[in-house]
């Protein structure tokens, strides 16, 4: 082994594996399952009266009712049955945590530990209809009204469809080049790969009734006093364009970067092995960004990635199945340590010290010793932050915000008349693919409530 | 462990479990590993008079449920489709090599004393242990005046069973074919005519499932479809009742029954023992797993048998039968009621929308903190079982007994019964 400390140059390199091992790395982690094995599976499902996974989706899929349609082989019943109650089916399925949602609330847990594979039929079911492309769902007769919305990520993209599918008529305004939104830019490759998440917004595009104006951001390109003045409504579902800044010295060195960066960067690459990546990565952060970007850069080649969180294992917001997805996957998890300082030569990172921590009168605190690893690549990936620089135009009438984010109530109604949000800019729900699309559908339905009026 | 050493028509066997008359049975080649594998008897693929008939290709139709294969099975297979030199050439063979066990000779030739006599001479040459008229068969045979034809007419099977009693010294087995009103009728028409055993039951005349692309009945040949014989796991049920009913008649007078009819362990088999059989055949379970099920059914017979200090197959034999009985000596003052053991209830809710829907609301649904609850309302509750049954979790409802000290009360003496006996 070659002994390199401060001063040595950085070992980061592209192309460290063969094409092949990048095919696999980068492929379907859960491969769809075949006829025989859905039947089987679709089989385990007891079709509970009340049953409680249909509580623990937050699109409150009829779940019994379409693993029934899968096994009485009526696939396109099933599909609809999802898309019905979430018209993103198709990514839920793949990037669904199904482990803290749906399959935790089987009852088949309480009974033998092992839950019906709820998410994988959920695909089993979806992908015939995506693949044939045909349109399920036809417009309603058209209202004449005008709905803006601003963000083409899930949350948007589920609230334009709703209402497009009402009758109303939709102009997406997105700042990016591309619609999708994580789904397009931050989800895991391989649990979406190839263009999974590009050909299903072809496909919920085909209702008809939706405009599109992609590289028009608000705040920049686009005023939300003109959006309220041009539109029946506008709905907000801008994401978090922020991160979280790690406060500690030498975050500025070359080499420490944005997890969500890079993985958009991945996302969107045209060969894996063009991307350059660390001989030993330094992952700081305990969400499932933290596990994504450290399995990716494991898959990418990288020799040792060690993601290091300041509390237990318990209190990382990743879920044990993502913790222990990236040990699988050769990642070292450190708990209780947090970052002292990131050190390095020539400008660029080498290094990352870190003091150990524990909790003192259920507080954390640092123990005051620490320890250091060498780094070629540090990983921020300590959260997200909604930006409300964009809203802030209208001072008169500011919108209220809580804990940092768009405050709404229950239908998704912000402070402005007229004005609705969802997704991950607000402050209600967990930031996950299937509650953007929830809050997109809820609002689209208060929406044409209200403009029904 | 048990003996299970089976003696029934005279027959002997080192163990209870036959072959049925079927494809398993058709040639030495699957006799001799049958044999091989430890079965105690095999009942020969049914001969027929020369020139051998003609099968079709596609013969057999599955039914799965919920991903479980087989769980029924049917077939438009005639009797044997080999000349009749070549089986007893090979019957005659096998039994020379295997003479502990026993080795049946299933036959069924057009309704003529000349015909049977004719046969019937030429089987025991072979030294076969004994014959089994194939009364039973219900397609294709039936149309040329045998098989069902034969076994649904009691006079024809009475008539039929005496020539055959006359002509030979073996024993003989009349097979009885299910698609009757009565199982009685054929079952005393056969006792009259000094069968020494019944076997039953033949396949049910059924139409498996419907090809919906191609619009005909499985299995379809050429685009076309027939009735078949339904048989498999899921005609158990009719097979026990129909055994049960021979073994309980008076007028059959204890004639030994060789149970047959959906048969795949041992646990099966004990049960038509305890409704009379002294011995079982077994046909699908052998088609879908191989002969390698006898292990188990041996094993797994003589363990139970250990268990429950049963040391020959006559110890249990028949020990069911007094318990069955008809529906008017049943207690109707036997009260029982559903108890959800709520530490085992993993809150499917099945058993609420069951009892909700479609028997007597007696399993009330609440919630106390987000929590499900299901309790069963017990003056609602009729006992049933309803609940017992959709319930997925094994020992989670159980029935408990309210009635106490009511004594036994049934229809002949219930108060709504016009045709009451006094009471004494
Ligand atoms: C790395 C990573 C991995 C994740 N993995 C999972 C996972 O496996 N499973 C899961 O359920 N969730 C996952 N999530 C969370 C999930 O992706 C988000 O909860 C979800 O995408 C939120 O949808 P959204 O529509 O609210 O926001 P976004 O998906 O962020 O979409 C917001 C859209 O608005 C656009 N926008 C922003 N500002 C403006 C503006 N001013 N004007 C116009 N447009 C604007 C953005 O460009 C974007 O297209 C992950 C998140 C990250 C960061
Ligand atoms: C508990 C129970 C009670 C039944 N009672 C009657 C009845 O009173 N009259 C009747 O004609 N059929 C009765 N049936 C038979 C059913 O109508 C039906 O013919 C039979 O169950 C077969 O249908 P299935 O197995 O597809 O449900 C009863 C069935 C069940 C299960
Ligand atoms: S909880 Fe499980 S068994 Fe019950 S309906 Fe849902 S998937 Fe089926």
């Amino acid at each position: 082994m070659t002994k390199q400390g401060p001063g040595v140059q950085p070992d980061i390199a592209a192309g460290r594996l063969e094409p092949e091992a990048y095919r696999a790395h980068f492929a379907d982690v859960h491969p769809p399952l075949a006829r025989e094995a859905a039947l089987v599976e679709a089989n385990r499902c007891y079709f509970c009266y009340d049953a409680p996974c249909i509580e623990a989706c937050p699109t409150g899929i009829d779940i019994p009712q379409f693993i029934r349609q899968i096994a009485t082989e009526n696939l396109a019943g099933s599909g609809r049955t999802i898309l019905e109650a979430n018209i993103f089916g198709g990514s839920c399925a793949r990037v669904c945590p199904t482990e803290v949602l749906c399959e935790a609330a089987c009852v088949r847990v309480a009974q033998e530990g092992k839950p019906v594979a709820i998410g994988r039929l959920q695909r089993y079911a979806t992908d015939p209809l995506l693949e044939e492309g045909r349109h399920p769902f036809a417009r309603a007769p058209r209202t004449g009204k005008r709905v803006a919305v601003v963000g083409g990520g899930p949350a948007g993209l589920s609230c334009a469809h709703r209402l497009a599918l009402l009758g109303h008529d939709v102009t997406v305004f997105e700042a990016r080049e591309r619609l999708g939104g994580l789904n397009e830019y931050g989800v895991a490759e391989y649990k979406v790969p190839g263009h999974f998440a590009r050909n299903e917004i072809d496909f919920i595009l085909g209702i008809g009734g939706i405009e599109l104006s992609t590289g028009k951001a608000l705040g920049r390109d686009l005023e939300l006093s003109a959006l309220r003045r041009g539109f029946d409504a506008v709905f907000l579902g801008m994401g978090l364009a922020g991160v979280n800044a790690l406060d500690a010295p030498g975050e500025d060195l070359k080499g420490v970067m944005n997890a969500v960066d890079y993985i958009a960067e991945l996302r969107q690459a045209a060969s894996f092995a063009g991307l350059p990546v660390g001989r030993r990565v330094v992952v700081i952060g305990g969400g499932n960004t933290a596990i994504d970007i450290a399995v990716q850069t494991r898959r990418l080649g990288a020799e040792d990635v060690t993601l290091v969180y300041r509390r237990g294992p318990e209190a990382m917001s990743a879920t044990a199945h993502e913790q222990e997805f990236a040990q699988i996957n050769g990642v070292k998890i450190k708990h209780w340590a947090r970052p002292l300082r990131l050190t390095g030569s020539n400008g660029h990172v080498a290094e990352a010290a870190f003091e150990y921590t524990r909790l003192v009168n259920g507080k954390l605190a640092g123990t005051g010793e620490s320890f250091a690893l060498p780094a070629d690549m540090v990983f921020k990936a300590i959260g997200q932050v909604f930006v409300a620089d964009p809203l802030r135009e209208d001072a008169s009438e500011p919108l209220e915000l809580e804990d940092g984010r768009i405050h709404t109530d229950e239908e998704g109604r912000t402070s402005l008349a007229g004005v609705w949000a969802g997704g991950d800019c607000t402050a209600r729900g967990e930031d996950l693919t299937v509650q953007a699309v929830e809050d997109g559908k809820r609002a689209a339905l208060s929406i044409d409530r209200a403009l029904r009026r | 462990m048990a003996d299970l050493t089976t003696r029934i028509a005279g027959i002997k066997s080192p163990n209870p479990f036959w072959l049925a008359s079927a494809p398993p049975t058709d040639k030495e080649y699957n006799v001799v590993r049958a044999f091989k594998a430890g079965w105690g008897g095999v009942v020969w693929k049914t001969l027929g008079e020369d020139p051998p008939i003609v099968n079709t290709s596609s013969r057999y139709g599955g039914l799965s449920y919920k991903g479980n294969r087989v769980a029924g099975f049917t077939n438009i297979e005639l009797i044997t489709d080999r000349p009749l030199e070549l089986n007893l050439r090979e019957i005659k063979q096998v039994k020379r090599d295997w003479p502990d066990r026993a080795l049946i000779v299933s036959l069924m030739v057009p309704c003529e004393e000349e015909a049977w006599k004719r046969i019937l001479r030429r089987v025991e040459e072979t030294g076969a242990d004994g014959v089994e008229l194939n009364f039973g068969c219900p397609h294709g045979m039936s149309e040329r005046g045998m098989g069902a034809a034969v076994g649904q007419v009691p006079d024809y099977v009475e008539m039929v069973t005496r020539w055959c009693k006359q002509h030979t010294r073996m024993p003989v087995i009349v097979k009885l074919t299910p698609n009757v009103a009565s199982i009685l009728a054929p079952a005393r028409a056969a006792v009259r005519g000094g069968a020494d055993a019944v076997s039953l039951i033949n396949t049910i005349n059924s139409i498996i499932a419907v090809d919906l692309d191609r619009m005909a009945p499985i299995p379809v040949v050429d685009g076309k479809g027939t009735h078949g014989g339904y048989c498999g796991p899921a005609v158990k049920p009719v097979a026990l009742h129909m055994v049960a009913e021979i073994a309980r008649d008076p007028e059959c007078r204890n004639i030994p029954i060789a149970g047959i009819g959906g048969i795949e362990s041992w646990r099966d088999a004990a049960e038509f023992m305890a409704l009379g059989a002294g011995a079982v055949q077994v046909c699908t379970a052998a088609m879908h797993y191989g002969f390698r099920i006898v292990g188990d059914m041996i094993d797994g017979l003589g363990r139970w048998m250990d268990g429950k200090s049963y040391p020959r197959l006559d110890a249990f034999r028949g020990k069911a039968v007094p318990n069955v009985t008809d529906w008017q000596f049943l207690n109707l003052n036997y009260q029982i009621v559903a108890r959800i053991d709520q530490d085992l209830c993993v809150k499917c809710g099945l058993c609420h929308i069951a009892c909700e829907d479609t028997a007597h609301q007696a399993i009330a649904a609440s919630r106390s903190g987000g929590e499900r609850r299901y309790e069963v309302v017990d003056q609602e509750c009729v006992g049933c079982n309803l609940c017992l049954y959709v319930c997925p979790v094994e020992d989670c409802i159980t029935m408990v007994r309210l009635d106490q000290d009511k004594g036994h009360l049934d229809w002949t003496r219930h108060p709504n019964n016009p045709l009451r006996k006094a009471a004494e």
